[in-house]
């Protein structure tokens, strides 16, 4: 008992205390070819795990024979008390994330392993910065490739709901296109008056604040009347399940926002990272709630949504001496939603010999998180090859976008 | 004298925490002396000290958490004890066990010192304060006088105490400069408090006693007393990193956790790109491998003090960043300590972050050359570098584009307003809303220090709601014009005197004023 509360303690480390940890932003627009006419109308979701997610842990190569030695302790088994559940032959999903399963099984969802982005150092900033901005180097903070995607896409009407907890926008959604986001709060509203003098007063002496009290305010009127308080310090679990309910009913909406994302903190796991129990498996159980509040909030809008869950690098292929991991490189991203083509394990899996691993301590990437991105925003939204190499991910023509990963 | 107002607002709002209401007449004396009333502040040879009756030493702190955790455990045992005593069949069944943790769980405990109370409770009687002024305030108190219905916590009740000690120095400082460096040397040393029960409690000491001593100090003797801070050990693993090699490590087949090595380069000292590599990373996890604090039964030391474990200390020689350290022991990590914060890299990195926080996001070039000159030459000498920036023309010469973090803004509607804390409450939970809860970032890079990320749609929104609380509930006792002269005179945008003296009601001009480019941006 008194294990399991220690690590309920830290698995609410590195995270804002505000909202858990959680958060939710929003392009500001409908695509052009919503509510079309052949009745498809793409969702698209992205989920950032900052942190780092140990992929060996979540999604386990159990049928490597060299997997159960470097994971050692913390290794998910075939079989026995809390057995991962196999996805195929040779890699087993940890037991924490039943909807998920669940969701393989339907087809609705896949894995892809060894898998990273371009960057190959392990600073967790530097790492998200790339995760999230899309360039191949860190360094570039004022846009993410997902904002950049929407400058592409055909702009239509504004969306007359969003929803965001968190008071900035994360990074892979900051840039030219204008995005939404609402931060919840228990305390009385400023007078509308008193808004509209501010700003006034804004539109006169600084733009910048005007153009972020223009959106604060929007926001807030439109997320009133919901029903969702998260409490302040709740859990990062809760909280998860929670922004994705809230994420998910305005997303359903007929005018309300079709692309969004998610960030998702807590994920760096250097000690007592826990097993098929434990610290990491709390999170995951959050994870896994999140996705099932999105199937469910989403209602006939699942079968057209995709959601990406992406981390910024993996973690080491062997555990530490405080049985956690430290930072490494290859890991997995989830792929789930009705329009995903599932059921599958995607992946080019380069083993667990020393030998094998980048630098002798991480799992290798064989695959490019851009390559899996871009497949999906083609298959979704039909951008083209071009202006995924040269605007949403520039520099990335060698990552052709991966194909087949949308029904 | 001259008097320069724009000048006066740099000094306020860039170095400081904004000017004091009242007949503080701080905008009249930083309007005729600006730099002087900046530099004022680092005269005082032990003004970044905070030593307040009641709050304790960090092993003192960490007793009572042993004793806590340790009475919990006992009443734990107790409970069980007597329920299998009770029964003839062993209880498994989960009815008792979440009501026991419940009452007794310090994770929830900790969880509820941040988010219990509902966000600035609008009938708290805060009368008292509001009238308080700066001066009568000089005698911070220890203790919270407002206990909420449910009795507080050990850890609950020393973060506040240390929290309000802390507010109560910002709120009653001249210009507020020497407290905006210990904010911001904390936050480049961040730990947070969301750890757990020992980084709560220490949250506060390890300001007081790292940071604190050596604000208008050596940079390398902050940086030891960081490493070997047992929050900061904490915080980043190291009290469970062991040597793979050393005893400890064969005996229990347990090694290295490389979670404070990395961040003391990439965060604290060299940077990204600062020259390291992962090879440094390991080698300097080796080298502070047995650095850690003594635990309840006190077998390494005094409990909850510092402690160089001899046998957790991985043997043997280690090359960190082309250098091979041979030294035995603690000596092994101080020397390596003491060459990384002189390597250039850290110059550069500290230089250029220290700029940016008080001048623009991206700051003039010529600044971040002279600032890093002056830490090179003089040995890392941080109240040289502190007056270095005060002294430089490109201080003064940006425009106030940076936005006030939450904390600098709540500080600023505090001394304005002369509501010196009696209760920590309103600020906590101010801060929580506006995403910058005290002692608690979300990673141990600490809080974004950009315009964008205080200045975000929903940040706005929300410091607009807090501001027209603060004014519902203040405004009867001021004149917003007056209000006004003291927080900027003459340097106010005519737009922005319209607008206030053209408000409907007092509360909805101090919203205002609250709420203008002169008070949100520095």
């Amino acid at each position: 008992m008194d294990c399991s509360e220690s690590l309920t303690m830290q698995a609410t480390s590195r995270r804002a205390l505000l909202l858990g940890g959680a958060s939710f932003a929003a392009w500001a627009y409908l695509p052009k070819f919503a509510r079309a006419a052949d009745g498809r109308d793409p969702r698209f979701v992205t989920i950032i795990l900052r942190g780092a997610l140990d992929g060996l842990a979540t999604v386990a190569p159990i049928g490597d024979p060299d997997y159960a030695g470097l994971h050692g302790a913390i290794a998910l088994k075939a079989d026995g008390p809390n057995a991962a559940v196999m996805l195929d032959q040779f890699f087993g999903l940890h037991p924490a994330m039943p909807e998920f399963a669940r969701m393989y099984r339907a087809k609705q969802a896949a894995v892809v392993h060894a898998v990273a982005t371009s960057y190959r150092d392990r600073s967790h900033f530097d790492g998200q910065d790339v995760l999230e901005s899309g360039f191949p180097g860190p360094g570039r903070v004022q846009s993410g490739w997902l904002n950049r995607a929407l400058e592409a896409l055909p702009k239509g009407e504004r969306v007359t709901s969003a929803l965001a907890v968190g008071p900035t926008t994360p990074l892979v959604l900051r840039g030219a296109a204008p995005t939404v986001g609402w931060a919840p709060t228990a305390l009385p509203q400023a007078a509308d008056d008193t808004a509209m003098r501010l700003l006034d007063l804004y539109q006169h002496r600084d733009p910048r604040l005007a153009s972020a009290l223009t959106q604060g305010l929007q926001l807030e009127k439109q997320a009133q009347g919901d029903e969702m308080k998260p409490k302040p310090g709740g859990g990062g679990v809760a909280a998860m399940r929670l922004v994705a309910r809230g994420a998910a009913k305005l997303m359903a909406a007929d005018d309300g926002p079709r692309i969004g994302a998610l960030a998702f903190d807590g994920w760096d796991t250097h000690a007592n990272e826990g097993g098929p129990v434990g610290r990491l498996a709390q999170l995951l159980g959050g994870l896994d709630g999140a996705l099932a509040e999105f199937q469910s909030g989403l209602g006939a809008r699942w079968r057209d949504t995709v959601i990406v869950v992406a981390t910024e690098f993996g973690r080491t292929a062997r555990i530490n001496g405080t049985e956690g991991t430290d930072h490494g490189t290859g890991t997995i991203a989830l792929l789930a939603g009705g329009a995903v083509n599932g059921g599958r394990m995607i992946t080019d899996w380069p083993g667990l010999k020393v030998a094998n691993l980048y630098q002798a301590r991480d799992l290798a990437p064989t695959t490019d998180l851009r390559a899996v991105i871009k497949g999906v925003l083609h298959d979704q939204f039909g951008l083209g090859e071009r202006v995924l190499a040269d605007t949403v991910f520039p520099d990335s023509a060698p990552a052709k976008p991966m194909k087949g990963l949308v029904v | 004298m001259a008097r320069d107002s724009q000048a006066a607002l740099i000094a306020l709002n860039r170095f400081g925490f904004g000017a004091r209401g009242g007949a503080s007449g701080d905008f009249i004396n930083a309007a005729s002396d600006p730099r002087g009333f900046v530099l004022a502040e680092l005269a005082h040879p032990n003004g970044a000290l905070l030593e307040v009756p009641g709050l304790l030493s960090t092993p003192e702190l960490g007793r009572q958490v042993f004793d806590y955790q340790f009475e919990i455990q006992q009443a734990r045992n107790a409970a069980k004890a007597a329920q299998q005593g009770a029964s003839e069949t062993p209880p498994q069944g989960p009815d008792a066990k979440p009501q026991q943790r419940r009452n007794l769980s310090l994770p929830s405990a900790a969880k509820e010192i941040a988010g219990k109370d509902p966000a600035m409770q609008p009938q708290a009687a805060d009368g008292a304060n509001a009238a308080m002024t700066p001066s009568a305030a000089m005698q911070p108190q220890a203790g919270p006088p407002k206990p909420p219905a449910q009795p507080l916590n050990i850890i609950q009740k020393t973060f506040r105490a240390e929290a309000l000690a802390r507010l109560q120095r910002g709120v009653v400082a001249d210009c507020g400069f020497v407290e905006r460096l210990v904010v911001f040397w904390s936050n480049h040393f961040c730990i947070s408090a969301n750890k757990g029960a020992l980084a709560r409690m220490w949250a506060g000491s390890f300001e007081r006693e790292a940071i604190r001593p050596h604000v208008l100090g050596r940079f390398s003797d902050m940086l030891k007393a960081v490493e070997q801070h047992p929050a900061m050990l904490f915080f980043l693993d190291n009290q469970q990193s062991l040597g793979p090699e050393s005893r400890a490590g064969i005996n229990r087949n347990r090694g290295l956790n490389e979670n404070l090595a990395r961040e003391i380069m990439e965060l604290h000292t060299l940077g990204v790109g600062g020259g390291y590599t992962q090879d440094d990373v390991t080698a300097l996890a080796r080298v502070i491998t047995g650095w850690t604090f003594a635990g309840r039964r006190g077998q390494l030391g005094t409990p909850g003090s510092f402690v160089f474990n001899a046998n957790a200390h991985q043997p043997g020689p280690q090359q960190v960043l082309g250098k091979t350290y041979a030294q035995a022991g603690i000596a092994q990590g101080e020397a390596v300590l003491s060459d990384i914060a002189r390597h250039p890299s850290t110059a550069k990195f500290i230089a250029t972050k220290f700029a940016r926080h008080f001048v623009a996001d991206d700051p003039p070039p010529a600044l971040v050359a002279k600032l890093q000159d002056t830490f090179t030459r003089t040995d890392g000498d941080l109240r040289a570098l502190a007056t270095a920036l005060v002294q430089s023309n490109e201080a003064w010469q940006a425009p106030l584009t940076k936005m006030r973090s939450p904390y600098e803004f709540l500080l600023a509607s505090g001394r304005l307003l002369a509501r010196n804390p009696e209760d920590p409450g309103r600020y906590l939970n101010g801060l929580n809303l506006l995403g910058q809860p005290l002692w608690s970032p979300a990673g141990p890079n600490g809080f974004p220090d950009t315009a964008a990320a205080w200045a975000a749609p929903e940040g706005i929104k929300l410091r607009l709601d807090i501001s027209a609380q603060l004014a519902s509930q203040l405004a009867d006792r001021f004149d917003p014009r007056d209000l006004l002269e003291l927080v900027a005179a003459d340097a106010a945008a005519p737009e922005t005197r319209r607008t206030i003296e053209r408000a409907e009601s007092r509360q909805q001009a101090l919203a205002l004023l609250l709420m203008s480019p002169e008070f949100q941006r520095r």
